[in-house]
């Protein structure tokens, strides 16, 4: 089998987590030997070559195409400043705006151009650039005739999907990485879930990354059950890590790591975080990342006079994670809305125990962990007092955490992928 | 007897380095030494030195007819003998000229005296024996708080250490129609005596002097003149306060303020019926009119004149009080690098900070702030504090029998 994909993103160059499991993803296909033609908006040529890559920045489109007229059209009738920023860190974020407001440039006029240099990245041209991007899609879907199916990551990349799909009569999977509700709750970006949802009608079927997002797919966007097929993500490497941080403080870490938005819940994790100091003095909790609700996770801990017991590290990278994750002693995450979430998993590799929030895909996998609704602080920090303070659960959770890590393999993702290929391949013909 | 009594405020704080999380209970060394440095070496270079020589030029020069005052706060004689000992020799040679008083404060420009008598005694007597032990045994007869900080306690508390005068604001909401060119004396204490910024005159010379949309822009001597001869007669002190730094750091070279200085003496003494004379001569000469009342502590800054931009929000607060909750667990520990943390712990400039008063003063806040916000001056603070508190626990852990 031949798929063509279209990604947005790919390691090494990412900014967020869609492009670490396309990366997973072409490498349980590559187990396989399926053959994948990745096409991504920007090759930077240190990919690894696990797919035929295709660089969209390089596809010259042929202005005399007919059947191009309709995405050419798209193009034109875009909203010119739409300041969408889906999957930002906040660090990318912060870059992103102050780039924007320093350059107020509009529409680029290659754009319109036979070949076009896309950035790739989450910028204010991104509407744009998605528009472009399925135009670059109809002509490769036209040039290349030798693929069975396409498959399309995330909104950013169904455009793409749509007009490949139009233009080649092949049939069309869509990934769905996250939804716009649950990066904005229920005030969510028009234009963005109108393209969410054109993708997901237009698709032969879809793929889910948990059930919690099949559920958002079902009810919000209005897809049959029977169209959408849950695959959970996977993890590339099972292994614990040994690390040589050690902590050099006495008192116990209580962990939170991640991006400081509505999202991820942070307030609940401060609420917890005076329940349990309040009960135990010999514990610190440590608040990673950096976000919009940062400066008032502050004023909060200020305002509850923990501030010495309650740490903000701002927004951490590289090793520093790993850093962070090594010397922990819980780690909890407790998400408003996660389709997956992989940092808990990250968490098991440490040996760290984990408290996840029923709201987070990643609960669907990992049984080994400590599961309390997002909003439920008191329960939050019972889970909490309890893995520091009875060794038994734990210990518990460290054995059976990893041993069930283990499972969790692309090449098994990529099995059920293929298997949703060929079933959406025979109810075609 | 018409007289300006001219006082310096001389303030460097020991700023924090980055501190992270990862720190913590590892790395007990918590000062920007560089970034320190770098600044004491600019200001010497923009301030210290040439307003030091100017000074020292026109004492001569007027025989002793022209004089100033100095508090040179403990943290910044700390800085200047490590990173710009030329700039402490300076000191030295303008004190010698027997025209230059020093002042007494609290040795790490701290609030202590809003939270513990017994911390602030100890600061002031730190600050007493450096003075000393720098300035050929001088002895400050006059004591100025904090960032001017002040109240009827407060001064309950300076005149107890046995001192003549005290110096602050000349707030509006206490003063009302009087005028604060007269001396004042203390509501608890009659025998300390209160002099008054005169806000509007010092703070045309500190803060307006280069500003080109005031209306009285430039500030010329003769302007000045005019003005102070328009005081009535019976106001007999103007007592001219400011930051030090005001001189070639806030008010550039380029604005003409070090000239503004070079003739101003002149103009004054040939021009007017005022002299010039220190704290401690007005307090020894003029008696106090009445008594002024303070029963809420006053400060210089800001437009509100009172403790908001160090105490009053979360994030200030939390960090002011876990500070000092360590005090009787540090009195207890005998360790030089405990008390001396302690000590640069407590300046008043990391509470600054701090401070989110975006929309009345802070421009000027973020001006003297090396953090981006402050919620990052707290974080690294904490972190600071949280560390501290680590080896003040062990220390005292270590001391049981």
């Amino acid at each position: 089998m031949k798929v063509l994909m279209f990604g947005w993103e790919f390691p090494p160059h990412i900014s967020g987590g869609l492009g670490t499991a396309c990366y997973g993803l072409v490498k349980g296909m590559n187990h396989h030997n399926q053959e994948v033609i990745f096409v991504v908006p920007k090759l930077w040529g240190d990919e690894e070559p696990l797919a035929d890559f295709v660089n969209a920045s390089a596809v010259t489109i042929d202005y005399r195409e007919k059947r191009f007229k309709k995405f050419w059209k798209n193009l034109t009738y875009l909203e010119v400043s739409s300041f969408l920023v889906p999957y930002l860190g906040p660090e990318q974020f912060k870059k992103f705006t102050d780039y924007a407001i320093h350059d107020r440039t509009d529409v680029d006029e290659s754009i319109f151009s036979n070949k076009f240099e896309f950035s790739g990245k989450y910028g204010k041209n991104l509407m744009e650039e998605v528009s472009r991007y399925a135009l670059v899609a109809a002509q490769i879907a036209r040039d290349k005739n030798n693929f069975d199916i396409i498959h399309a990551h995330d909104w950013l990349a169904f455009p793409a999907g749509i007009a490949a799909k139009e233009i080649s009569g092949k049939p069309l999977v869509v990934h769905v990485h996250a939804t716009e509700y649950d990066r904005s709750g229920e005030t969510v970006n028009q234009p963005v879930y109108d393209i969410e949802r054109a993708g997901m009608h237009a698709a032969d079927h879809i793929v889910a990354v948990s059930q919690l997002t099949k559920n958002i797919i079902i009810r919000k966007y209005g897809i049959p059950a029977s169209k959408v097929t849950v695959l959970h993500n996977a993890v590339l490497d099972a292994s614990i890590i040994k690390s040589e941080y050690e902590k050099k403080v006495p008192e116990k870490i209580v962990t939170f790591l991640g991006r400081i938005t509505f999202q991820k819940g942070p307030e609940y994790f401060v609420e917890a975080a005076k329940i349990v100091i309040d009960r135990d003095p010999n514990v610190r909790f440590v608040m990673a990342g950096n976000g919009d609700l940062l400066n008032r996770m502050i004023d909060r801990v200020a305002e509850l006079r923990m501030a010495t017991k309650f740490h903000f590290t701002g927004f951490l990278k590289g090793d520093d994670v790993d850093h962070m994750y090594a010397i922990s002693d819980v780690y909890v995450m407790p998400s408003v809305s996660e389709p997956f979430g992989i940092a808990p998993l990250e968490a098991v590799r440490h040996n760290t125990p984990v408290i996840i929030s029923k709201q987070s895909g990643v609960a669907e996998v990992l049984r080994n962990a400590i599961k309390v609704d997002f909003w439920d602080v008191d329960s939050m920090a019972d889970a909490i007092f309890a893995l520091l303070h009875y060794e038994g659960i734990s210990k518990m959770f460290k054995e059976l955490g990893s041993e069930e890590l283990k499972k969790l393999k692309w090449e098994h993702v990529a099995a059920k992928l293929v298997t949703v290929y060929e079933k959406t391949l025979a109810e075609r013909s | 007897m018409r007289t300006i009594c001219f006082y310096f405020q001389v303030h460097q704080p020991f700023r924090l380095k980055p501190y992270r999380f990862f720190d913590i209970g590892e790395d007990h060394h918590y000062w920007d030494d560089y970034l320190n440095r770098n600044v004491i070496r600019k200001v010497a270079q923009k301030c210290y030195l040439p307003m030091n020589s100017l000074l020292l030029e026109l004492i001569q020069k007027y025989n002793g007819k022209f004089k100033v005052a100095f508090s040179l706060s403990g943290t910044f004689l700390d800085q200047m003998e490590a990173y710009a000992p030329e700039v402490l020799e300076s000191f030295q040679k303008l004190v010698a000229t027997g025209h230059v008083e020093l002042l007494n404060e609290t040795y790490t420009h701290a609030l202590a005296a809003l939270k513990s008598k017994e911390e602030f005694t100890s600061l002031v007597k730190k600050h007493q024996d450096r003075i000393k032990e720098l300035f050929n045994g001088y002895t400050p007869k006059v004591f100025r708080n904090t960032e001017l900080i002040y109240s009827d306690q407060i001064g309950a508390m300076v005149a107890e250490l046995g001192y003549e005068a005290v110096l602050t604001e000349g707030a509006k909401h206490i003063l009302g129609w009087k005028s604060p060119n007269y001396v004042y004396s203390n509501a608890i204490e009659p025998k300390l005596k209160v002099l008054l910024k005169n806000f509007l005159l010092s703070d045309d010379i500190a803060f307006r002097f280069s500003n080109k949309t005031w209306a009285d822009y430039p500030l010329t001597t003769d302007k000045f003149i005019n003005w102070i001869n328009a005081i009535p007669k019976e106001e007999q002190v103007v007592n001219l306060f400011m930051d030090y730094e005001t001189f070639g750091e806030h008010q550039w070279a380029e604005t003409g303020i070090f000239e503004f200085m070079r003739y101003l003496p002149e103009a004054v003494l040939n021009h007017s019926s005022f002299t010039f004379s220190t704290p401690s001569e007005v307090a020894a000469a003029v008696p106090a009119v009445s008594k002024i009342h303070v029963p809420v502590p006053i400060s210089w800054a800001d437009e509100e004149r009172d403790l908001t931009a160090w105490l009053g929000n979360d994030l200030q607060d939390e960090a002011f009080d876990r500070l000092y909750e360590m005090e009787k667990s540090v009195k207890q520990i005998d360790d030089p690098e405990i008390q001396r943390d302690w000590g640069y712990l407590q300046t008043s400039d990391h509470f600054y900070y701090m401070c989110t008063k975006f929309f009345s003063d802070g421009s000027v806040h973020e001006y003297f702030s090396p953090y981006d916000t402050p919620y990052d001056a707290f974080i690294n603070y904490m972190n600071v504090l949280s560390d501290f508190m680590l080896r003040v626990k062990q220390k005292t852990e270590e001391m049981k029998p």
